[in-house]
C-alpha cells in the first residue's frame, strides 16, 4: 500500500471513528474494506498525528486499551477534522459507473433510488462526473424490467430465447436467481425447466418475457458461479481447442479469452483457447469463413467444414451460384 | 508502506487546516515534526512533493500571502469549507443501492477508488449496506493493460502518448473514456492528427506515457461520449438482403427482418415488369431446383424455409453471420452476398478436406 492511499484513507477514518465512538476493530475494518492489521496499523499512524506542536494535548487521542482489550476504538480530540474529504473526480466517476451499471440490471423501484442517488452523489461532487461511461448490452427495456422485477417479487418467468449456439428460439419456464453484467453484457443465472438444471440467459437475446403468478420454488442446492474470475475462471475445465488465425481474423485473440497467443512468420497468430460447447467453435469457424482453422483436438473442425459442405451443396442443388 | 511519511502529511494537512489563515513556509518547516531534521534542499524537495500528494488527493491546497509580516515568502492554507465533503443525504433505500457499488470494479485500483468514496459516506453518517441486494451482480471489467494510465490521465487532464496496433506513436489529450460490449475506448484529440478521435484500449501496445503536466487542457464543454460511443455501432443499413431462413433458425437474421408474405411453398416474387430484372419467372409447376437465375428471384426453395428482407450497409458483416448458419440460411438476392457466403463456405469446406487428406 501506498502512502498516498493510507493518507487518503486516514482522512476518512478520523470523522467515521468520532461518528461511530466505541465501534469494534472488526466492524470499521470491514467498512473501509481493509484487514484488522491494517487498521491497527493505521491507528498506530493516527496517534502520532494532531496539531501543529505535537504536545500530548495537541496529539489525537486513541484509546489503546480499549483497542487491546475490548477491541473498540474510541478516538478524540481532533475536532478539527469533522468532515471526510470531499470525493475526488476519481472517486466520484469510479463510485457513478458502478452505479449507472448496476442500473442497467436493476428493477424498476431500484431504478429511481438510484437515479435519485446518482443526482445527490453528482450535487456533492460537483465535478467532471461525465468523463466515463460504460454501455451495457440489456436488451430491451421492458424485457429488462420484467426480468428484474420477477427476480425482486420471486415469480415465475415464461421466457422465449434464443439459443445462441444453436441459432434457435425456443420458450421455457424459469426461476430467476440472480442478474448479472459482466464483459458489457447482462445475464439471467435461472433455474431452467425446461433444461432441469441451471442455466444463464443473456437479456439481449430474450425475444419475450411475462412474468407469471407462480411463485419460484426454493432451490437451496444450486451454486451458482463465481464471477469474480470472469468468464475465463468458469470456462477453466473445458476443453482447449488451438486456432491457427489469418492476419484479418486476428480480432478473436483479442476478443475471447485466450489461454496463449503467438505470432507466426505469416502474420497470423496460433491462439489456444478454452472451449465448452463445440456448437459455438463450429459457428465460429463457419463465420470466420476460412479465416480460422481448427489444429488442435483432431476433427475438431470438422463438423464445421461438413455444414459448409451442406449449404454449398444446397446452393448447386437450388441452382444458385456465386 | 511509509508511516513515517504518512504521518508527516497528515501531520501537514491538520497544519494547514487549523491555522485559518496562510501559513509561510518557514511556519510549516517548524511546526510539522516530519520536517525538522531535513535540510533546505531536502525540505523544500520534499514539502514540494508533499503538496503534490495532497492535491492529487483532491485537497485543496491555497496559496497566497495575505500576511502583511510574511509577504516574502507564499503561505498556505486549507479551508474547510472547500476541503469538506458537501451534505448529503440519502435515504435507506439510497444508500442500499450505493452499497452494491463497492463489488462493481472488477480492477484492483478501481475498487479501491469506489472503495474510498464508500468510506468518505460512512465517515459522513452514511450507512451503505454493502450484503444487500445479493441477487444483483454488475460489475465492471478492465484487464487492458494500458487501462489505468489512460484513466488517470483522463481525471488529471494529462496529455499522454502510446503506441498503436498499426505501429504509429499517437499523442493524444484524452477526454474520457467508454466501455462496450466489454471493451474499452478512449476518446480525445490527436495532437498528431489534428482531429477527434477514438482509440481501442486494447490494441495499444505499450503502457501510455505522460507528455505534459496535470490540467494540461480544457476538455471541449459539449463533448457526448455517448454519441461518440454510439458512432462505433454497426452503421445504419443501406442495402437490403433477400435471405431464405430455416424455420426456427437464425433468430438474429429474423429479427432484424421484415417476412416476406407466403405464396404457398412457391417463393418466388411477383413478376417485375421491364427489362432489367434480368430473369423471366417461370410458372410455379414447373419450377425445379435448375430453373434459378443470378438473381435468386425464382428458386423453389424446399419446404421449411421462409424468405426474409434484411437490411445492411457492408457486405462482409453479413456474409459471416450468413455463413455462421451454413445451410440454414439460403442468400437469394443480391448476388454479390451470395458470392461472398459462398466463398467463404469453400474456404472452410476446403480447409476441412485439407485437414482430412
Amino acid at each position: 500500500m501506498t502512502s498516498q492511499a493510507q493518507v487518503r484513507r486516514l482522512l476518512s477514518l478520523v470523522p467515521y471513528l468520532r461518528e461511530h465512538d466505541g465501534a469494534k476493530l472488526t466492524d470499521v475494518a470491514e467498512a473501509f474494506g481493509i484487514s484488522v492489521k491494517t487498521l491497527r496499523d493505521d491507528l498506530n499512524v493516527l496517534w502520532m498525528c494532531g496539531m501543529p506542536g505535537l504536545t500530548p494535548g495537541d496529539l489525537i487521542d486513541i484509546d489503546m486499551d480499549a483497542v487491546e482489550t475490548e477491541g473498540k476504538i474510541h478516538l478524540s480530540n481532533a475536532d478539527y477534522l469533522p468532515r471526510p474529504l470531499r470525493l475526488s473526480n476519481d472517486e466520484a466517476l469510479a463510485l457513478m459507473l458502478a452505479l449507472r451499471t448496476l442500473r442497467e440490471i436493476a428493477g424498476p423501484g431500484r431504478r429511481d433510488a438510484i437515479d435519485r442517488a446518482l443526482v445527490k452523489l453528482e450535487a456533492a461532487a460537483g465535478g467532471q462526473t461525465t468523463r466515463a461511461e460504460v454501455s451495457v448490452a440489456a436488451g430491451r427495456e421492458e424485457i429488462q424490467a420484467r426480468v428484474a422485477d420477477g427476480l425482486q417479487r420471486g415469480k415465475r418467468l415464461d421466457l422465449t430465447y434464443d439459443v445462441a449456439s444453436r441459432a434457435e428460439t425456443t420458450r421455457r419456464l424459469v426461476d430467476p436467481l440472480r442478474l448479472f453484467v459482466l464483459d458489457g453484457a447482462s445475464y439471467l443465472d435461472a433455474w431452467c425447466y425446461l433444461a432441469g438444471d441451471l442455466r444463464t440467459f443473456r437479456l439481449d437475446r430474450m425475444a419475450a418475457v411475462e412474468v407469471t403468478d407462480v411463485d419460484v420454488d426454493p432451490h437451496p442446492d444450486v451454486v451458482l458461479k463465481d464471477l469474480s474470475g470472469g468468464w475465463f475462471a468458469s470456462l477453466a475445465d473445458a476443453p482447449l481447442v488451438t486456432l491457427e488465425l489469418e492476419p484479418w481474423s486476428s480480432w478473436v485473440a483479442e476478443y475471447y479469452p485466450t489461454e496463449s497467443v503467438s505470432s507466426r512468420p505469416d502474420g497470423g497468430l496460433t491462439v489456444s483457447l478454452r472451449v465448452s460447447d463445440p456448437a459455438w467453435l463450429t459457428g465460429l469457424v463457419l463465420r470466420l469463413g476460412g479465416g480460422a482453422k481448427v489444429v488442435a483436438p483432431p476433427g475438431a473442425g470438422e463438423s464445421a467444414a461438413e455444414a459448409a459442405r451442406e449449404a454449398l451443396d444446397q446452393y448447386a442443388a437450388l441452382g444458385l451460384t456465386a | 508502506m511509509a508511516p513515517r511519511k504518512t504521518e508527516r502529511i497528515l501531520n501537514l494537512t491538520i497544519c494547514l487546516l487549523v491555522s485559518g489563515r496562510f501559513v509561510p513556509k518557514s511556519r510549516i518547516r517548524d511546526a510539522v515534526e516530519g520536517y525538522h531534521d531535513l535540510s533546505d534542499g531536502a525540505f523544500e524537495r520534499t514539502f514540494e512533493r508533499d503538496k503534490d500528494e495532497l492535491r492529487a488527493l483532491g485537497v485543496p491546497i491555497e496559496v497566497g500571502s495575505f500576511d502583511p509580516l510574511f509577504d516574502d515568502e507564499p503561505g498556505y492554507r486549507i479551508l474547510p469549507s472547500e476541503f469538506e465533503l458537501p451534505a448529503i443525504d440519502l435515504d435507506p433505500e439510497e444508500a442500499a443501492v450505493v452499497g452494491v457499488a463497492a463489488r462493481v470494479w472488477q480492477h484492483a485500483s478501481m475498487a479501491e477508488s469506489t472503495q474510498s468514496a464508500l468510506a468518505k459516506l460512512r465517515a459522513a453518517g452514511i450507512e451503505p449496506d454493502t450484503s444487500q441486494l445479493a441477487d444483483l451482480q454488475p460489475s465492471v471489467q478492465a484487464s487492458e493493460p494500458a487501462f489505468e494510465a489512460l484513466w488517470n490521465a483522463v481525471i488529471t487532464r494529462t496529455r499522454v502518448s502510446f503506441t498503436y496496433r498499426d505501429g504509429a506513436v499517437r499523442t493524444v489529450e484524452p477526454w474520457g473514456m467508454t466501455s462496450r460490449k466489454g471493451r474499452w475506448y478512449v476518446i480525445g484529440w490527436d495532437l498528431d492528427r489534428k482531429a477527434e478521435r477514438m482509440f481501442k484500449v486494447s490494441r495499444i501496445s505499450d503502457q501510455p506515457r505522460r507528455v505534459s503536466r496535470a490540467g494540461a487542457y480544457d476538455v471541449p464543454d459539449d463533448v457526448d461520449l455517448r454519441r461518440l460511443a454510439r458512432s462505433l455501432a454497426p452503421p445504419e443499413p443501406t442495402a437490403t438482403a433477400t435471405l431464405a431462413i430455416r424455420t426456427g433458425k437464425a433468430p438474429s437474421l429474423r429479427r432484424r427482418g421484415t417476412l416476406r408474405p407466403e405464396r404457398g411453398t412457391d417463393l418466388r416474387p411477383e413478376p417485375v415488369e421491364g427489362p432489367s430484372t434480368g430473369s423471366v419467372p417461370t410458372d410455379a409447376t414447373a419450377s425445379g431446383p435448375n430453373d434459378a437465375t443470378d438473381s435468386g428471384d425464382s428458386v423453389q426453395l424446399p419446404a421449411g424455409f421462409e424468405v426474409f428482407e434484411v437490411g445492411f450497409s457492408d457486405v462482409y458483416p453479413i456474409a459471416e453471420e450468413v455463413c455462421r448458419h451454413a445451410a440454414d440460411v439460403v442468400v437469394l438476392d443480391p448476388p454479390e452476398l451470395r458470392k461472398a457466403v459462398m466463398a467463404g463456405l469453400s474456404a472452410v469446406g476446403d480447409v476441412g478436406e485439407e485437414l482430412r487428406a
